[in-house]
């Protein structure tokens, strides 16, 4: 195998839910891709920085505790402004407060500038495939 | 007898050190004005000749005499990186390791009139980071090209970034005729420092180019060899006396103060680990042995910096020291910085500045916690070493060494109950540095580290507080 393509994955705000984001981690590597996975309570600075540093192809983010709308805002903006600006960008997770219609949800984070939104419960072998043909990669792993 | 000489090359003061090996002993010490600027052996034989006489010793045989320096501006580096809070914290905190002064850092990529500025400010060693292995390698090529363009430089330049492209960029540099010297990552993945290759690098550029540029070489025909740059040597021995040698025990986990007149440096031999549970790290890993060097605190070349930094308010906080008395006693070093105080008002303004120094160079070198409100509850995150269960505490530098009671100025170490979130230690065992001679016993530590731990542990004067 040749060159391995790079993925930040972490936790966006104050939010702890470290479980899913293990999970994640393991699955993303299990399907070839290197993984920096930044953690919990990640800030817009530290998925910006980490992407800029490792030359990573995309940003996962998660979002479990119902602030994502706030904590997500400004992202995609910051990233354009760190001049990485073609940067994929993923985001899952309990994504709003209050129970308001998928389609709605997906909306609002496309419109922040997200590529891909995925509601709760998604399990990692539904999302993963899309990633690898965002990034142009076909799945090295043992994913599908 | 077999006899050591030391000797610290300052930027004031050269100060040598006679120890007997045998009996691990301090013979003596003595200390004269460095000569930097006409010729460096003048100032060393003024203080060596002082050093016999006091000794009772007469042409001695030396069976080593090695040194540190720190005259002549000290080892002023330059670190390029990427992103600040990434490859260019990791680059600066190698420099510091490596005993350099940073003269200023860069991020991103380079622009015209920044390389002017390099070259304008002519730094001894430019270390270039810039990107993980396997990460980004177009800032650190560009970088290289721009520093490969810059004909006005002739520093060398060590080169510690993504692995993957550091081929091309010391065959750039080199091919504009630049000294390079590849070493490895000090980031090799996000979040993972490894400083120590990029030090001993360093280290080696220093010995083998620096000194002799510094016009330190006439010294080596008398001595055997300019080791390193002194904060290095205060480094070294820190790290011996906290680590212990063979069967010799260390201190283990130590903090050491070191007040100057343009710097305070702080050093830390310890992990930091949160001390409490449930509380979550966060940031870069800290070295185990980390120096932080505070430019803008000291006690003379660096005493509006260091007013200013503080606020009157904070300099004056413990001391009953008039307002009016410190801002023209300030005024009055800042004309003459070499001044000593010699009555009582002016020693007391001294110790506020003193204590101040030590206070917010150890709060800037430690690990802070906060509180995150989360909808779970308040969660608490540190960044940087908790230092608060610490063993020892070391002071050194002359305002310490020289102190009647240095635990006057020391008490700016120890932990606040105001300022919890602040992890200084809170019940060290205090020592003082009395003989002056932990510069020397780092450079020791390099030929007879058994001994100069041996001599550490017996000089260093325990204090109550």
């Amino acid at each position: 195998m040749g060159h391995q393509v790079t993925v930040v994955l972490g936790v966006i705000g104050a939010d702890v839910h470290a479980v899913g984001n293990r999970i994640l981690a393991y699955a993303l590597e299990q399907a070839g891709l290197k993984v920096i996975n930044i953690g919990v309570l990640a800030s817009q600075e530290e998925f910006v920085n980490a992407a800029i540093e490792t030359g990573a192809k995309a940003i996962l983010v998660s979002s479990l505790y119902g602030h994502g709308e706030l904590d997500c805002r400004g992202l995609r903006e910051k990233a354009t402004e760190a001049g990485i600006s073609d940067i994929l960008m993923y985001v899952g997770g309990n994504l709003v407060v209050g129970k308001r219609e998928w389609h709605e949800v997906e909306e609002i984070y496309r419109k922040m500038g997200f590529d891909q939104v995925y509601p709760p419960g998604t399990m990692p072998e539904e999302a993963i495939p899309q990633l690898l043909k965002d990034l142009g990669v076909d799945g090295v792993g043992g994913m599908h | 007898m077999e006899i050591a000489l030391l000797i610290d090359f300052g930027s004031t003061y050269t100060k040598v050190t006679a120890a007997d090996l045998n009996s691990e002993t301090v013979l003596a010490t003595a200390k004269a004005f460095s000569t930097v600027e006409t010729n460096i052996m003048e100032g060393f034989f003024n203080a060596l000749k002082e050093l016999e006489s006091s000794a009772g010793l007469n042409n001695p045989p030396y069976k080593y005499k090695v040194a540190c320096s720190s005259a002549a501006g000290g080892l002023r580096m330059i670190a390029i990186g990427l992103v600040p809070d990434l490859t260019v914290e990791a680059a600066k905190r190698a420099a510091l390791g490596a005993g350099a002064r940073i003269i200023n850092i860069f991020a991103h990529e380079l622009s015209k009139s920044e390389v002017g500025k390099i070259e304008g400010q002519q730094p001894d060693i430019i270390l270039l980071a810039g990107g993980t292995d396997g990460g980004n390698k177009e800032v650190i090529i560009h970088n290289a090209r721009m520093l490969a363009g810059a004909v006005n430089l002739h520093a060398p330049v060590v080169v510690a970034g993504n692995k993957s492209v550091t081929d091309e960029v010391g065959s750039v540099l080199a091919g504009a005729g630049k000294d390079v010297r590849i070493t490895e990552n000090v980031m090799p993945e996000l979040n993972v420092l490894n400083i120590e290759p990029a030090r001993e690098t360093i280290r080696a550029v220093f010995l083998e180019k620096i000194v002799a540029a510094k016009g330190l070489k006439k010294a080596e025909e008398f001595i055997d060899r300019i080791l390193m740059p002194t904060p290095a040597a205060v480094l070294n021995a820190s790290e011996l006396l906290a680590r212990g040698f063979e069967g010799e025990p260390g201190l283990k986990d130590l903090l050491v103060v070191d007040v100057g007149g343009a710097t305070t440096d702080v050093h830390s031999v310890a992990g930091g680990e949160p001390t409490k549970a449930g509380i979550l790290l966060k940031g870069l890993p800290e070295p185990f042995a980390k120096r932080t060097v505070e430019g803008d605190l000291g006690m003379r070349y660096s005493a509006r910096a260091l007013l200013e930094s503080a606020g009157l308010q904070r300099l004056m906080q413990n001391f009953r020291v008039a307002g009016d008395d410190v801002l023209s006693h300030i005024k009055k070093i800042c004309r003459n910085p070499g001044m000593l105080s010699d009555d009582e008002k002016s020693r007391e303004i001294d110790n506020a500045m003193a204590y101040t120094a030590v206070d917010i160079a150890v709060e800037r070198h430690v690990g802070k916690v906060e509180t995150f409100y989360t909808p779970f509850g308040a969660s608490y995150v540190q960044t940087g070493k908790d230092l608060t269960q610490i063993n020892c505490l070391i002071g050194t530098g002359g305002v310490i060494v020289y102190h009647p009671n240095p635990a006057v100025l020391m008490k700016g170490a120890l932990f606040d109950q105001s300022r919890p979130t602040v992890l200084k230690p809170m019940h060290p065992k205090v020592l003082v540095d009395k003989e002056y001679i932990m510069a020397g016993m780092g450079l020791l530590a390099e030929i007879r580290p058994v001994a100069a731990l041996r001599m550490m542990k017996k000089y260093l004067t325990e204090i109550r507080i």
